[in-house]
Formats: C-alpha cells, sequence, structure tokens
C-alpha cells in the first residue's frame, strides 16, 4: 500500500472506469479503520512512518539503558578478584542479555528507528511502501523485545552466550525455560527485521522523488538500501537455526543431539551465516551516518561518492563469504581457515576506502567541530583501532591464540559500541533539530562525547592487554592469584576497566539529562532554526519537524546534494568560482508551500498491525508453557491475517484537506 | 497478498503525480510494490529453505537405529503428488492469465483447481506421515527424522498457506472485494504459488530421487 492517492469519487480518476476497480473504502472490512491524529490512539495504530521511527527510537533506548545496567553489573563483579556480586548462573545470563539486547533490541531497531524516519525524507516520499507493515514491524520487535525479558520473571535468562551454541545450550546443560525464551523472542525480532528491510528496499527502489536516480541518493540511503538487502538473506537463515532450536528443546527433535551423532559445527555456520553479515548490518548505517555528517560540518561535497557506495556493496557481499572465520578454533581444516582468512582480510580494503574517503572530505574543508561531528570523529577512530584488531583476527595463527579471550571482547566493542553506537549517537546530535524542533544542547553534547569516549577506551583498551595474557572470556571471576604485577596486572586493568565503563554510564546519564533540558517548555533557546548546519540533502527541505505529509510539494531532484544545490550558485570571482548562498531554507520552502499538491492522501491507521504483532508473543508462551495456548494464537493469528487483508484500505475520514461541505462525519467523533 | 491496495499513485491523472510523471518512468523500475515486495519476500524464502534442506542433506544418512530413506520412500505415490502439485501451477497461470482478460468466472475456476490440486499434494503428504510414523518413524527418532520431518514440514505448511489464500481469492472474488487492481493480487499469490512448486521439485529431487 503506497501513498494512496485515493481516487476521488469521479469515474474518470478511478481508474479510468476500469471494471476491475473497487474503490478501496468499499472493500470489506471487520473494522472501519481509525482515525484518530491525537492521542494515544494516534500512535497505537498508526503507520505513520515519523511516528513509528519515534516509537522505535523509544523503545530502543529503553532496551539500551537495561542491556547497559546489564553490562554494568558483569562489570561491577569483574572489579575486584573473586567478586560475589553475581552468581555464576546470573552471570551467565547477565552477558547474554546485555548481548541479545544490545544487539537485537538496541542496534537493530534503533538503525531502524532512524531509517524509518529518514529514508523516506531523504529521497522525497511522503510514506514508506507498506505502512502497516512497517506498524508491523515495530510492533513485532517490541513485543518480542518484552517477551525476551519476560523470561528473568519465569525461570530465568537465556545463558548460553548471544551466539547460542549448541549442543551446550541444549535442555541438558541449560535446563530452564531462558533458551526457548531466547530462541522464540528473537525469532519475533527477526519477523520485525525481514518486513522492515523488504519494506525500505521497495520503498527506496520504488518512491524515489522524480528525477533522483540511484547515483543521485544521499549516501545515507545507499547505506541503509545496502544494510537491507543483508537482512533479507541472513534473517532467514538464523530463522531455521531458531526454529531447529525451538523444535530440539520444545519437541523432541534431534539436531543438536551429539548422542545420536549430530554435528555440533552445524549450528555454528548456520548462526555464524546470519552473524557476519549482522555485523556489517550493525556498522554499515553508521557508515551512512558519517558520511552525511563529515560533508555538511565539512563544508565539501563527499569525496568519491561513487566510489563510496560501491565499497559499501563490496563489504555486503564479501560479508557473506567470512562467517567462518568465527570457528577458527574448531578444527574446520587448513583449506576452509586459509580460504576464510583471506576472505577476511579482502573486507579490509573496501573499509579502508570509506576511512580514507572520509579523512579526504575533511581535507582542507572547513571544518566544524560540533556535537555531532566530533562523536563520528570518535567514530572513525575507535572503527580503526577495533578494524585494526579484526585484522589481527583474519590471520589465523593470531586468531588462535585469542580466541575466547577478552581480546575479542575488546575488538567487537570497538567497533559495535565505538563504530555504531558512537553513530548512532552523531545521529541523535544531527537529526534531533529535524525530529523534534530543538536543537540539543552542544555543551552536554560535548561532555556526553567526552564521558563516552574516555569510558568506552578506558573500559575496552585495557581489554587487548588482559586479553593477550589469557584472561578468558565469560568466566564469572579471576581470581587474585592470577592478579599479576607490572604493567600486565590483571587486577589493575580490570578495576580500570569497570571505572571506565561507569563513565560511559554517566555519559549516558548525560545525554538524557541533555534531553530533558532540551524540551522543557521554558526553555525557548533550544528551538531550533529551519536549516541549523547548512545541510545538503533533502530531509532539511521539510518543516521542524516534518509536517505529517512530509513535503508540501514533492521536489524534483537534479543533483546529489540537492537541498545544498538549492540554496548555493556557484559565482565566477577573480579568485576562481566560487559558491555563494543564495537563498535560505525558508525561502525554499515557502515556495514549497506555495506550490502544494492539492489532494494529498495519506494512508489511514490500522488496529491490525499492533493486534497481529500480540499475537506472536501468545504462542510464543503457548509453546513454552502450553501447547492449546499456541493453538489459541494461532488461531488469532490468522484471524488478525484476514482482518489485514479484507480491511479497507483507506478511511474515507482521514483526507488531508476534506472537502469542506463533508465535514468530518459522526465516525470520525465515534472513534476518534 | 495483504496488501493488495490502490496503485493508482504515479498514474492518477490529477494532483502532483502528473508533475514530473516522465521523470518518474526514467528513475523507477516498472516493479509495482507489491511485486517487488514479494519477490524480494520469495528471495529470502530461498534461503530458509537453503538452511533447511542443508540441514537435511548433512542427516540424511543419519538415521541411527531407526528407518532409513531406502526403507520408506514409496517413489511411485510421492512422483503422482508431485506431478499433480506441478500441474496446480499450469492451472495457476491459466487462473492469472484469465484474471488478466478479466474472465472472472475462468480465475475462479482455475483459482478452485489449483487450491483442489494443492489439497490433494497435502492430504498426500498428511498420508505418507502417517503411514512412515506407522513404520517407525517419529519425529524424535533420528537425526535422518527429525531434519526430513522439519524440511517437508515447512514445505507442507507454505502450501497450506497457499491453499488458504487461494480460496480466500475465490471468495473475494466472487465478492467483488479485491481493492484495486483484481490480476495483480491473483498474481501475487501465483508467484507465491510457483515459488513453491518450484521449492518442491529441489525437494523431491534431493530428498527423494537421490539414494543415500
Amino acid at each position: 500500500m503506497a501513498i494512496i492517492e485515493r481516487p476521488s469519487a469521479t469515474p474518470a480518476t478511478a481508474g479510468a472506469g476500469a471494471p476491475t476497480f473497487v474503490p478501496p473504502s468499499q472493500a470489506m472490512g471487520i473494522f472501519h479503520r481509525p482515525v484518530a491524529t491525537t492521542g494515544w490512539k494516534s500512535w497505537l495504530f498508526t503507520v505513520d512512518h515519523k511516528k513509528i521511527g519515534i516509537m522505535y527510537g523509544v523503545a530502543a533506548f529503553a532496551f539500551f539503558l537495561v542491556g547497559g545496567l546489564e553490562a554494568l553489573l558483569i562489570r561491577t563483579q569483574l572489579a575486584a578478584p573473586d567478586n560475589t556480586v553475581l552468581s555464576a548462573g546470573l552471570y551467565n545470563q547477565m552477558f547474554t542479555m546485555h548481548g541479545t539486547t544490545m544487539i537485537f533490541l538496541f542496534v537493530m531497531p534503533m538503525i531502524s528507528a532512524l531509517a524509518n524516519y529518514f529514508i523516506p525524507l531523504q529521497i522525497g516520499a511522503r510514506d514508506v511502501a507498506f505502512p502497516r507493515f512497517n506498524a508491523l514491524s515495530f510492533w513485532c520487535f517490541l513485543f518480542g523485545g518484552i517477551f525476551l525479558n519476560t523470561s528473568w520473571f519465569l525461570g530465568g535468562a537465556a545463558d548460553g552466550g548471544w551466539f547460542m551454541y549448541q549442543p551446550n545450550a541444549s535442555n541438558l546443560f541449560s535446563p530452564s525455560h531462558g533458551v526457548d525464551f531466547w530462541a522464540l523472542g528473537v525469532q519475533i525480532t527477526g519477523i520485525a527485521s525481514l518486513t522492515g528491510a523488504i519494506n525500505l528496499i521497495v520503498t527506496i527502489i520504488n518512491m524515489r522523488a522524480p528525477g533522483m536516480t540511484l547515483w543521485k541518493m544521499p549516501m545515507y540511503t545507499w547505506m541503509i538500501l545496502v544494510t537491507q538487502f543483508l537482512l533479507v538473506f541472513a534473517v532467514p537463515v538464523i530463522s531455521v537455526a531458531l526454529f531447529l532450536l525451538t523444535f530440539q528443546r520444545s519437541f523432541g527433535g534431534q539436531f543438536f543431539n551429539v548422542d545420536a551423532g549430530a554435528d555440533p559445527l552445524l549450528w555454528q555456520h548456520l548462526f555464524w551465516i546470519f552473524g557476519h553479515p549482522e555485523v556489517y548490518i550493525l556498522i554499515m548505517p553508521s557508515f551512512g551516518i558519517a558520511s552525511e555528517i563529515i560533508p555538511v560540518f565539512s563544508r565539501k561535497p563527499l569525496f568519491g561518492y561513487k566510489v563510496m557506495a560501491l565499497s559499501g556493496a563490496v563489504i555486503a557481499f564479501v560479508g557473506f563469504g567470512v562467517w567462518a572465520h568465527h570457528m577458527f578454533a574448531s578444527g574446520l581444516g587448513p583449506v576452509s581457515v586459509a580460504v576464510f582468512s583471506a576472505s577476511t582480510m579482502i573486507i579490509a580494503i573496501p573499509t579502508g576506502v570509506k576511512i580514507i574517503n572520509w579523512t579526504l572530505t575533511m581535507w582542507g574543508g572547513k571544518i566544524r567541530y560540533t556535537a555531532a561531528m566530533i562523536f563520528i570523529l570518535g567514530m572513525i577512530v575507535q572503527f580503526v583501532i577495533g578494524g585494526l584488531s579484526g585484522v589481527t583476527h583474519a590471520v589465523s595463527p593470531s586468531d588462535t591464540q585469542q580466541t575466547d579471550t577478552y581480546y575479542i571482547v575488546a575488538h567487537f566493542h570497538y567497533v559495535i559500541f565505538g563504530g555504531a553506537v558512537f553513530g548512532i549517537f552523531a545521529a541523535f546530535y544531527f537529526w534531533w533539530p529535524k525530529m523534534f524542533g530543538r536543537m540539543l544542547d552542544e555543551r552536554l553534547g560535548k561532555w556526553n562525547f567526552w564521558l563516552m569516549a574516555i569510558g568506552m577506551n578506558l573500559t575496552f583498551g585495557p581489554m587487548h592487554m588482559i586479553g593477550l595474557q589469557g584472561q578468558p572470556r565469560r568466566m564469572v571471576v579471576w581470581p587474585s592469584k592470577l592478579t599479576g604485577d607490572g604493567l600486565f596486572n590483571l587486577g589493575f586493568w580490570n578495576r580500570v576497566a569497570s571505572v571506565g565503563s561507569y563513565m560511559i554510564g554517566i555519559g549516558v546519564i548525560v545525554f538524557l539529562v541533555n534531553i530533558y533540558r532540551t524540551h522543557r517548555k521554558s526553555n525557548t533557546a533550544s528551538l531550533a532554526p529551519l536549516d541549523p548546519w547548512d545541510a545538503r540533502s533533502l530531509e532539511w527541505m521539510t518543516a521542524n519537524p516534518p509536517k505529517d505529509h512530509n513535503f508540501d510539494a514533492i521536489p524534483t531532484v537534479h543533483e546529489l546534494d540537492e537541498f545544498f544545490h538549492r540554496k548555493y550558485e556557484e559565482v565566477d570571482t577573480e579568485h576562481g568560482p566560487k559558491l555563494v548562498k543564495t537563498t535560505t531554507a525558508e525561502a525554499l520552502l515557502a515556495e514549497q508551500e506555495a506550490n502544494a499538491d492539492e489532494h494529498i492522501h495519506m494512508p489511514s491507521p490500522s488496529y491490525w498491525p499492533i493486534l497481529l504483532a500480540f499475537t506472536l508473543p501468545v504462542i510464543s508462551y503457548g509453546i513454552i508453557f502450553s501447547i492449546p495456548l499456541a493453538a489459541l494464537g494461532g488461531a488469532l493469528l490468522l484471524v488478525c491475517a484476514f482482518g489485514w487483508a479484507l480491511e479497507p484500505s483507506t478511511a474515507p475520514e482521514s483526507d488531508f484537506d476534506p472537502p469542506a461541505e463533508a465535514g468530518p462525519s459522526k465516525e470520525l467523533e465515534h472513534v476518534g | 497478498m495483504a496488501d493488495v491496495a490502490v496503485h493508482t499513485d504515479h498514474a492518477a491523472p490529477d494532483g502532483h503525480a502528473a508533475v514530473g510523471h516522465a521523470a518518474m518512468h526514467t528513475t523507477i523500475p516498472g516493479l509495482s510494490n507489491n511485486k517487488l515486495g514479494m519477490w524480494l519476500f520469495l528471495g529470502s524464502d530461498c534461503l530458509l529453505f537453503g538452511g533447511l534442506i542443508s540441514v537435511y542433506m548433512l542427516y540424511r544418512g543419519r538415521n541411527g537405529t531407526g528407518p532409513g530413506p531406502d526403507a520408506l520412500w514409496d517413489i511411485p505415490l510421492t512422483s503422482v503428488s508431485s506431478f499433480v502439485l506441478l500441474m496446480s501451477s499450469l492451472t495457476m497461470v491459466l487462473a492469472v492469465s484469465a484474471a488478466h482478460r478479466d474472465e472472472d468466472a475462468k480465475a475462479q475456476t482455475w483459482l478452485s483447481v489449483t487450491a483442489l490440486l494443492g489439497s490433494t499434494f497435502v492430504g498426500a503428504q498428511v498420508y505418507e506421515f502417517t503411514s512412515f510414523y506407522h513404520e517407525g518413524l517419529g519425529y524424535t527418532t533420528s537425526l535422518f527424522s527429525s531434519s526430513f520431518y522439519s524440511l517437508t514440514g515447512f514445505h507442507g505448511v507454505h502450501v497450506t498457506v497457499g491453499v488458504i489464500m487461494l480460496l480466500t481469492l475465490v471468495a473475494m472474488v466472487s465478492k467483488n472485494k479485491i481493492p484495486g487492481q483484481k490480476a495483480e493480487a491473483i498474481e501475487m499469490v501465483g508467484l507465491y504459488w510457483h515459488f513453491v512448486d518450484v521449492v518442491w521439485i529441489v525437494i523431491f529431487t534431493l530428498v527423494y530421487l537421490i539414494p543415500t
């Protein structure tokens, strides 16, 4: 269901009187579509990509705080030798849920939040291709995440690590329901990722503004497109693995039963065929964010635009051929190890290209060190450190030494926290004025950055050392007799890491304080100008925050960085050609308003996405606790699917500009 | 098939849609949103079956003390049910073709026949599973049995979902209640149906025809 240009009653627009056409509001349906535009109903049943984006963001950030608390508990436990803050069992649950929460419930949905909000704006569209599926994605993610976390109160959370290796996570070694919750919860969030990915790909391919060819798309849109293709092909593989795990644990399937002759490497292969593309799914959107922010704050176009896009695509493509480097220690044999070693090193090339292009974009530019920009600079430095330690894993003899030590923990936190999450925070500072019409405080933003950056390097930097010293991952204690002395003092560096983690926590609190202060009603200084950064891409050619329908008139695109080129013109001076600002964002917006499209019809809200998503945790609880409940959930799912399919595709009342004589009907008052 | 909604956006002669209409054609490829979305879903589903087939191929010889494939397969029966499923692709094509010519009655007939053939296939699968079970092949018997039932079971569920969609289409066509382009709605289910058939060709070859 695209943006609905709902045909008017005249037959001329109703598909030219074609006999196959049924006006959408006359299609059969069980409920009328809801029409509320304010209040909680307008959020619960919304299909608006901006509202869904904000809900995604709020929910993902809440899970970020949960995952962060889990991390702080882990670091508290490891701050002293032979510590007893957490029991061994609880510690296992803590690191499992920390990893699972941060990856599936924070970084991925936060990427969806930003992509949902900004992709339609960046490509000059009024919504995504399938607005109801968009809502379904969000509710699946939220219900899946809540379902997963209820395991804490229903007998304990999963304790097999976020990779849930088999047969270690079989009923024999992990008898609680935690792993069952994990398998089903991640499965539900997988549905969210898959529908979201299909939605965004179709949106980007089919709904670009006129004139926006692939080579005129903003780099963020490019990177999101690449990421969504990764999701489309990586998610079904983890789905298979999770189905097998559920069937094994709940219905007695044999897949990972080594006694019956099962191959323990099967799980590892399935998991990492998903798991390695997954890490590019996590980092690539932040690459896109960097490619948006650096040109704006360097006042230069992105260096090597096409190479940037292609290197992203190459990373994604090769990223499907490197998964076994997670398994070098499992005895794959020399040929496999050599091949995966080489393919892993190849990935460093397109990644290096990106780093160099960002650097050359900044080179000679007029750099403004805003909070967004310094977050990106931090991201680049930290990602390079993480990338370099990544290359040391690609060398398999060296990897064999590092496997299962803190060196690995250091590596992936540098790329995921130092890279992906810093990019996400940069996006917060950069795009906040667009989303909420208010600017986050820059001074607090810099506090936020330095606390997080110093904290992050204090936490994960020493882990390189204690890892190479041999401290294993996932151990609940380190004994005092192994503390050591001198530079490689295990005890000292573990304490440093714990102190660093608290600094990160304070940095996040500063961010929350920043949000609170920015949004106080009395704070008029934070009200954002229309174009605070002198930005380049189409999302800034909308109101702050954008109207429901985004653009009064869909712009026709002539250039990469269309918005910038509308503001600036090249003028010949005695020193050669020079860009001169000839108009402002306000003027461009006023011009757009003056030429506004008539009859803009936005998709109507719907009850079905939230209802359908709600049946999935019902089925999942049923699989764990009572099969009749699962059957009931399945029946409800079928009802919801029919309700969805038979729903009238629009509510007549929700027109953007209803005819004056019609006015709001009784139904509108009743429902809204 | 859920989102067979109005697709007149860019074709609508009023409003903004006409603006830049020519430019639209240069940047946007010809597939509709629904069709492109369906193709992407099917691409993704390939990987789902790819995973399940890999698991089966890994475990097909590992039947432990339970019965193995060679002792169980009833090739003539499965060949006939496979033939029935393949013929349903033909009737699906006829249904789509009738829908494109706006011959509702014919489309309904062919959709019903497709659903009937699909149900026959599912019925044969249920019969096959039952007889395997009586020959001692439970879901938990061996690695082979778990992976066999999972793979063919997933396919059977796909066919069943397809049959439900076909029957729903028949009802919706008869009440003239399909919003938007009727032929496209039918074609979308058709894409799904052909995909399920193609997957069965792979499964039939790898699971039944290649001896262990």
